[in-house]
């Protein structure tokens, strides 16, 4: 395990692919992979990508390629696509859009399912995000899963969150719901040759500039990605954004927030793990089920009761 | 805690612009549980090997309808054993005659090779045994 943090260190492309299958299952190794790891993390910046199926998503992430590719940035690309609920399979697709970009050495690219995760996101993307910012990529681009209108843990995750739509994606009050609408930095109104875009874009210019306290005024930036139109437009716009946040230290308060929040959730995820750990061997689950089935006894007390019979000053898992 | 999923690339090497078959078996392969990463059509060895690295698969499967399966798919096979992913399963599917998936098999090439009429479960149940 060491070795393949070293290699990965070093830019092996074979470590960092093996690195992120160890994170996604959830190996015995984990935990102590992201420790060796995660003093080498903190120089990547991660840009988020979200939108409804066939918005365009995967094809922007093609077109965005070129424009930083020119810069000589190295990147790095996780693209979310759903998994079962029935069978725990998934067709993962989205870099066929990408495929002209595969023998690039500077770009890495991995796609994921969401085994179960509902926030737009796969249940191990930002452990596959700290993989790739030790491998060094200046840049990783997460795609997430075609969303709706309420899955936003990708807002928690990127440093800059791009949303995209299409024209003649709803009527103006649907600008005004709370959910996606909110988390964008940057709208992108990709098919903009189709009829509609004009009022899309007017629909949600209207909609930004009812808020007008706040320092950041997201721009909306009507693309055509098949045929490369507004891409370096947005690119632009990308790094306008990147510049704010630096000079205004707010990448630096984010930053904070999510350390803050990694930190709690890895609590939960410990405290959880071990509970279970001890319940499982305490008590006949099956039994406690069944009386409470059968209403001798309530879910609310036997619950209380497992917690109560846990040391947490004992055995280490 | 652990959680393994077989991950399959189902590829389009060549110049085969015919993928209906390829996409039946990627369904399939999803219904039976696995992460399918398809790349597309028109892919070049190297574009499949390199994607087979990064996606870190346990299989690759490669459809090929063009006839040139005795010169990719040992290129193919090259190039995984030159990223270290020489036990990678590797299974062909395509009009591939008998005679020519002897030699892919027997000279190493290829692990299975599947043709026409050969039941989905047939496939799903080769990769699913090869794991389990």
């Amino acid at each position: 395990m060491k070795q393949l943090v070293e290699e990965l260190l070093k830019g092996n492309r074979r470590a960092a692919a093996r690195l992120i299958t160890l994170v996604e299952n959830e190996d015995r190794q984990k935990t102590e992979l992201l420790q060796a790891i995660y003093p080498h993390t903190g120089n990547a910046y991660v840009v988020g990508i979200t939108g409804a199926p066939g918005a365009g998503k995967s094809s922007l992430v093609d077109q965005l390629l070129q424009e930083i590719r020119a810069e000589g940035l190295s990147v790095g690309i996780i693209a979310v696509d759903p998994t079962s609920p029935f069978s725990g399979g998934a067709i993962l697709g989205d870099r066929i859009r990408m495929q002209d970009h595969a023998l690039d050495q500077e770009v890495f690219i991995r796609s994921m399912g969401t085994r179960g995760s509902l926030g737009g996101l796969s249940r191990s993307t930002r452990e596959a995000i700290q993989v790739l910012d030790a491998f060094g990529k200046d840049l990783i681009l997460v795609e997430t899963v075609g969303v709706g209108q309420s899955e936003v843990d990708i807002v928690r995750t990127a440093d800059t969150t791009i949303v995209l739509l299409t024209p003649a994606s709803g009527d103006s009050v649907q600008t005004l719901k709370a959910g996606i609408m909110e988390i964008a930095d940057l709208f992108v109104i990709n098919k903009a040759d189709l009829p509609g875009t004009e009022r899309t874009v007017a629909e949600i210019n209207m909609m930004l500039d009812m808020k007008n306290s706040a320092s950041w005024r997201p721009a909306v930036i009507p693309t055509v990605s098949i045929r490369g139109e507004g891409i370096e437009e947005l690119w632009t716009a990308l790094k306008e954004h990147r510049l704010y946040l630096e000079t205004s230290g707010q990448l630096a308060e984010v930053r904070l927030q999510r350390v803050r929040r990694e930190l709690t959730e890895q609590v939960e995820y410990l405290v959880k793990n071990r509970v279970w750990a001890e319940v499982k061997d305490k008590f006949v689950l099956e039994e406690l089920i069944e009386k409470i089935a059968r209403r001798e006894k309530d879910p609310y007390s036997s619950a209380c009761e497992l917690l109560d019979s846990i040391n947490f000053f004992e055995s280490k898992s | 805690m652990t959680s393994k999923k077989i991950r399959v690339l189902v590829a389009k090497p060549g110049l085969d612009g015919h993928d209906r078959g390829a996409r039946v078996v990627a369904r399939a392969l999803r219904d039976a549980g696995m992460e399918v990463i398809y790349t597309g059509l028109h892919q070049t060895p190297e574009q499949v090997a390199e994607t087979a690295l990064q996606e870190d698969v346990d299989v690759v499967g490669l459809s090929i309808l063009s006839g040139t399966h005795m010169t990719l798919v040992p290129k193919i096979k090259r190039l995984l054993v030159d990223n270290s992913m020489k036990d990678v399963l590797l299974v062909v599917g395509g009009i591939i005659p008998e005679e020519d998936a002897m030699v892919l098999i027997n000279e190493g090439y290829a692990d299975q090779v599947f043709t026409p009429g050969d039941a989905l479960e047939k496939i799903c149940s080769y990769i699913t045994g090869h794991f389990t």
